[in-house]
């Protein structure tokens, strides 16, 4: 019996330093991230064909903006993954400086659950008055008038919103805090909220499963969800006064115009007049300056190249197969520019 | 060293670990929620405000205890003649026969159903069942959820009240048989008040268990942070809130997220002292 617990043990330590040897010897990099649920099948599909194509493992946890953020403060991560940039508050709060890099578009789809009725508008004034629960009824005056010709039941609205805190309701929220000044003041923008009206369900799946499950619901859920599971989806109004609905077109349409150097912009409400006016970007973060936490020169030259094939247009061209927008060639630009400000020692990783 | 001292000193260290793991439990919750308590202070109970939006953030827990507190009550009421009709069953009328041991294997079954399934059974079958007989509306809410987790508790609460309901010395229940009683009145005035401390401890155990059951209420209740007006209101619990909003939690939200743990903890506590004080009465 004993001899047996010895050459076990010696086995496990035999094969335990084999192991760091090879890592030492022949620098093999994996790289790690966790943050953002909302683009976890674009990420899951890249880093993926990144692997297979380049033989450097990516792991990446889904655990949410706020997780994400709180492990790239922890430095267990080589970088975060959140919906919602940080304010500058936020940004000096984090150890070191961190920079953001816009990696897809997204938008927030209002899905509703009425039998027969394939075309629905909702003004600004309409969504405003449905959430905060002015309106309760369907077949109500007022979004009767917005929808000649569509014949709506008398039933009960039940608005289902999000019972976790998510990156989807900050797009959300934000968008209702730029469109109606009674939102921003009683209610505002966040990733969790003090619903005035309604009932909450945890996750995307869990909005439109119970959306689908009840006739009357309306609710809010991330496009990538909402295109999957082919929802009814409603036309809201841009801020250039069109109906549009959400498209990869015009989501991507949000993007243009105006992006500042750093990336750091909800779209919400954008100007331009194709464009779905509750989209924003999602964003990947991480330390500008690369050595920290003893962190080796090819840990954070593989980081680099990862992030950078992910802006190039050969990852973007996978986005629309997960149903999400790609980067405008503007957006991309900018991200590329960023990843070149990223430094080890002082010295820029890529040229 | 002999046997003897060998198992005293292993039985010794393993129930020290059991009351430094409890210790540390109510250390990290007691840290992690000063932040709050130092914010809301006691007012942390009595306050129905909760908004997470920045710069005016505010919480409260009493819709959370309410909640729980409505939900698991209304659970144990919907529960007890159910369960105690299981038990009587089991304990006294069939014992020990081939129809009580699988009914007992079916109760106990109950037990072993993760809580997951019962939250999708009420939500694709009991939901759509209530709204069809036009009990609700929209089928969320209080009713719903008290409806599952009475269901859930039922084996907590029949498989203990069961197992003390058949201890009840046969030599009691003969004495009354042969003074003429029916069985009705055998069950009425002997093993009833004879196991009551037992049934009642039963009775604890699944209030507990009901307390801290998160994942079907969770997708049952409605998730709004109000409290309950009524049996069809939606609302939330504690242990459902703190599942639902600790991923995306950081500063002042985390903490009160804690605080309300702690609470939960304390009162379970509180429920489970009663409890016992009560048993200690009865005996």
């Amino acid at each position: 019996m004993r001899t047996i617990i010895t050459v076990l043990v010696l086995a496990v330590l035999f094969s335990s330093c084999q192991n760091s040897a090879k890592k030492t010897s022949n620098e093999k990099v994996s790289l790690t991230a966790a943050g953002a649920t909302f683009p976890l099948p674009f990420y899951n599909l890249v880093f993926k064909n990144y692997t297979e194509s380049k033989g450097i493992p990516v792991t990446y946890g889904g655990v949410g903006s706020g997780g994400g953020i709180r492990s790239l403060t922890d430095k267990v991560v080589d970088f975060g993954a959140t919906d919602a940039f940080l304010e500058d508050d936020k940004m000096a709060e984090m150890p070191a400086p961190i920079v953001h890099i816009p990696t897809c578009l997204g938008a927030v789809v209002i899905t509703y659950n009425l039998p027969g009725i394939d075309e629905l508008k909702l003004s600004n004034e309409l969504l405003e008055k449905i959430f905060m629960g002015e309106i309760t009824k369907w077949n109500d005056p007022l979004i009767a008038a917005n929808n000649p010709g569509v014949t709506l039941p008398a039933k009960d609205i039940l608005f289902v919103h999000r019972s976790d805190g998510s990156g989807t309701t900050q797009i959300f929220s934000d968008y209702l805090s730029k469109i109606s000044t009674k939102w921003a003041e009683k209610i505002g923008a966040g990733k969790s909220l003090n619903w005035p009206v309604g009932m909450g369900a945890k996750g995307n799946p869990g909005v439109v499963g119970t959306i689908s499950q009840t006739e009357g619901a309306i609710g809010y859920v991330g496009s990538e969800f909402a295109f999957a599971q082919k929802t009814q989806m409603a036309q809201v109004q841009n801020s250039a006064g069109e109906y549009v609905l959400p498209t990869m077109a015009s989501i991507s349409a949000a993007a243009k115009g105006n992006i500042p150097d750093d990336t750091r912009i909800m779209l919400t409400n954008s100007s331009d007049p194709e464009s779905y006016p509750i989209s924003g970007f999602t964003w990947i973060i991480l330390y500008k300056e690369q050595a920290y936490n003893g962190r080796s020169l090819a840990q954070a030259e593989e980081t680099l190249k990862l992030l950078d094939w992910m802006v190039s247009s050969e990852a973007q061209a996978e986005a629309p197969n997960v149903h999400y927008a790609p980067l405008t060639e503007d957006a991309a630009a900018k991200a590329k520019a960023i990843l070149r400000s990223v430094t080890f020692e002082g010295k820029a990783i890529l040229n | 060293m002999n046997s003897d001292k060998i198992t005293k000193i292993v039985l010794f260290s393993v129930s020290f670990i059991i009351l430094i793991v409890a210790g540390g439990i109510v250390f990290s919750l007691v840290g992690g929620a000063i932040p709050s308590f130092k914010t809301f202070g006691f007012g942390f109970i009595t306050s129905s405000h909760w908004d997470p939006t920045d710069g005016r953030e505010n919480y409260g827990a009493l819709p959370f205890i309410a909640g729980t507190l409505i939900t698991s009550f209304a659970a144990l009421v919907i529960s007890f003649p159910l369960s105690f009709a299981t038990s009587l069953f089991l304990g006294e009328y069939y014992r020990n026969t081939r129809v009580a041991k699988i009914l007992g294997t079916m109760v106990d079954l109950l037990a072993g159903i993760p809580s997951i399934v019962y939250g999708l059974w009420g939500f694709y079958i009991l939901r759509p069942f209530l709204i069809g007989i036009g009990f609700e509306n929209q089928g969320f809410g209080v009713l719903t959820s008290s409806i599952v987790l009475a269901i859930m508790i039922i084996p907590y609460a029949t498989s203990l009240s069961n197992e003390i309901i058949s201890m009840v010395p046969n030599d009691l229940k003969e004495a009354a048989y042969s003074l003429g009683s029916t069985r009705y009145e055998v069950i009425r005035y002997v093993t009833v008040p004879a196991a009551r401390s037992g049934i009642f401890a039963g009775y604890i155990l699944a209030f507990g268990r009901a307390l801290g059951e998160t994942m079907a209420v969770t997708m049952l209740i409605g998730n709004s942070n109000i409290i309950p007006d009524g049996l069809f209101s939606t609302g939330n619990t504690m242990a459902s809130v703190i599942a639902n909003q600790f991923g995306e939690a950081d500063g002042l939200k985390l903490s009160s997220l804690i605080f309300i743990g702690l609470l939960l903890f304390v009162i379970t506590g509180i429920v489970n002292s009663i409890g016992k004080l009560i048993i200690r009465k009865m005996n």
